[in-house]
């Protein structure tokens, strides 16, 4: 069987998805576990690195339970849509988020940590909200940082196996990604497709990441962290 | 302790401007170090112009001026400046440190590494149209004799540029009042010189409070019109360095203030007529007798005698026709150079030390084991709490 670009297309689309919105959503994360002071921080730090222990399985069983029509969740989204998370992409994209969030938030994190304190203060002795001491001192400070995070929850998104059968299932143009599509390959002797599309999707994932790497290179020489 | 004296010593404010702004402060803060818990009690007042807050490492100086920014808050207390409050804990008022419009110049100067001179200066300002922005940074990096920096990036800067920047990125907000933490600490005697004197150039037109921070006495003397001497949290003294560092005092002030002579000493008679007394040091081979200025405490009491190493003159004959009330025979014992001075340990009964100039030495041809006479006014005595 040639190899099914739909799947390629579905995958990368996920994994843009995924590290947007983890963009979006790891920032205020690791923003507030850098900058917190509550006593109980540490509980949410163990509560977001929990995705890097468990396995594939049991996250995408619990995702799967929780997005489906017994959960309240999976019941409210039904009442809204008509029909159930479960098996649909938007459903694949939170169980690729949940799964993906230590990738982006520690990095994040750790690079805001490395923000000198002194500079914060500083931005705010002059007259700066909190709003602008992130976006013009800690985010250009932090930049490789976050292109780390975003870098390394796209691909972990691109190769995720677990969660993606357990919430996705493989249905075709909708949640069979390329590492499902492998897979179903070697399962029925299609070894000759399996490894065209092995070697495609990891020639499309050192490109992808030797660009952001390299851009992450010149990204430090400008702004020196000293 | 005994009280020969109260040791807070409180000048009249020096600043009569009538519209000029006071911050005050009196709070406590308790604190965790290394070294365990460590109260932070204080109440001072900072005038326009400079005032140095001066007191060894860990004193609690930075989160005094912590405390000012709005970057640390205290347990209880009130800070204020003029009829604004910033701090008050009975009210719950507690002003963020974005809106205190304070000037704060960091020990490590804080200049933002990804930007340049010129974005640095603008940080501050970045609310005001562009043109009056670039007017104004362009004033105070002329000011500040850094315009030719504009474009570097401010993480490629010398020391004293860095210092320049610090500063003129602090002053271009206009703020009410300035903190300053030990900023020209690492910089060169002539380097920082320059640099006081664009900021009192800068302060004659403003005319804020500007609360120094420092552990050096030689800035105590250089830069402050006031002075506030923190130690252990606490204030021990307040007023002007002469005020503060010449009259009676705790002997921690005096240990900070680098009085190196200190002894114990008695009464031995009181002449209230010239107002002094006379206070004999018991030394090894006997003692020696000191005229000292007239503090209150009979004959037969003791006390403490503080003698700066620079206040003692030094002679090679006896010395006759003085004013000076004490001169004392002795022998130098050792003599070290350090920097640009020297210091000497004279034996005479005790052990003194008196600094002098390397060209003094010199011309006076002194070496250990010769005999000299020291000079001391009468004046130069200080009593001290002890």
């Amino acid at each position: 069987m040639p190899i099914d670009w739909q799947t390629f297309r579905l995958t990368l689309q996920l994994a843009f998805t995924v590290s947007l919105i983890l963009l979006a959503l790891g920032v205020p994360i690791a923003y507030w576990i850098a900058f917190s002071r509550w006593r109980w921080k540490f509980l949410v730090e163990a509560v977001v690195a929990l995705p890097i222990v468990l396995p594939p399985t049991v996250l995408g069983f619990y995702v799967l339970v929780a997005l489906g029509p017994r959960s309240p969740l999976g019941r409210w989204w039904i009442s809204l849509t008509g029909h159930t998370l479960a098996f649909t992409f938007t459903g694949l994209a939170i169980g690729s988020i949940l799964y993906s969030l230590p990738f982006a938030v520690q990095p994040f994190a750790a690079s805001f940590s490395a923000v000198d304190r002194k500079l914060i203060a500083a931005s705010a002795t002059l007259g700066a909200s909190s709003v602008r001491t992130f976006f013009r001192i800690v985010a250009p400070i932090s930049v490789s940082g976050l292109v780390t995070g975003v870098a390394l929850s796209f691909a972990h998104t691109m190769g995720e196996f677990g969660v993606v059968l357990m919430v996705g299932g493989n249905i075709p143009g909708i949640t069979r990604t390329v590492s499902i599509d492998i897979y179903d390959r070697v399962q029925s002797g299609d070894y000759a497709g399996a490894n065209q599309t092995a070697l495609v999707l990891l020639i499309v994932c050192f490109a992808l990441l030797a660009v952001v790497y390299g851009l992450n290179r010149r990204a430090s020489v400008l702004y020196p962290i000293k | 302790m005994s009280d020969i004296r109260p040791a807070t010593v409180v000048a009249e404010n020096p600043v009569s401007s009538p519209s000029a702004t006071l911050l005050r402060a009196s709070f406590e803060k308790q604190l965790r170090s290394q070294h365990g818990q460590f109260r932070l009690e204080v109440e001072f007042e900072v005038p326009s112009g400079f005032t140095i807050l001066f007191g060894a490492s860990g004193a609690g100086k930075t989160t005094v001026l912590d405390c000012l920014a709005g970057l640390a808050a205290p347990d209880l207390g009130t800070i204020s400046l003029g009829h604004r409050p910033l701090f008050d804990s009975s009210r719950r008022t507690n002003t963020p440190t974005a809106h205190r419009r304070v000037g704060y110049v960091f020990q490590s100067l804080a200049l933002f590494p990804h930007m340049t001179v010129e974005q640095n200066v603008a940080y501050g300002i970045a609310h005001l149209p562009h043109d009056e922005r670039a007017r104004r940074v362009a004033t105070l990096l002329d000011a500040f004799r850094i315009s030719h920096l504009t474009k570097r990036k401010a993480g490629n800067i010398s020391g004293g540029e860095s210092q320049r920047v610090a500063l003129a990125r602090t002053l271009v907000t206009d703020p009410e009042f300035l903190l300053m933490d030990e900023p020209l600490a690492a910089l060169d005697a002539p380097t920082k010189a320059r640099i006081i004197e664009d900021l009192r150039e800068w302060n004659r037109a403003h005319s804020i409070p500007i609360l120094y921070v420092t552990h050096s006495r030689e800035e105590v003397f250089a830069l402050g019109e006031r002075v506030v001497v923190l130690d252990g949290g606490r204030v021990l003294a307040q007023g002007t360095p002469h005020q503060v560092l010449n009259a009676p005092y705790r002997e921690t002030v005096a240990q900070l203030a680098g009085v190196e002579n200190i002894f114990d000493a008695v009464v031995e008679a009181v002449h209230p007529e010239r107002g002094t007394m006379t206070c004999r040091i018991p030394g090894d081979a006997g003692a020696v007798v000191l005229e000292t200025p007239l503090v209150r405490g009979g004959v037969g009491s003791m006390l403490r005698i503080g003698i700066r190493a620079g206040d003692i003159l030094l002679a090679i004959t006896p010395p006759t026709g003085l004013s000076a009330r004490n001169v004392i025979p002795g022998r130098i014992q050792s003599l070290e150079q350090r920097d640009v001075i020297v210091s000497a340990q004279v034996r005479c009964r005790v052990l003194m030390e008196v600094h002098l100039t390397m060209a003094a030495r010199d011309s006076l041809g002194l070496v250990p084991g010769k005999e000299v006479w020291l000079v001391i006014k009468t004046h130069s005595c200080h009593l001290l709490q002890c």
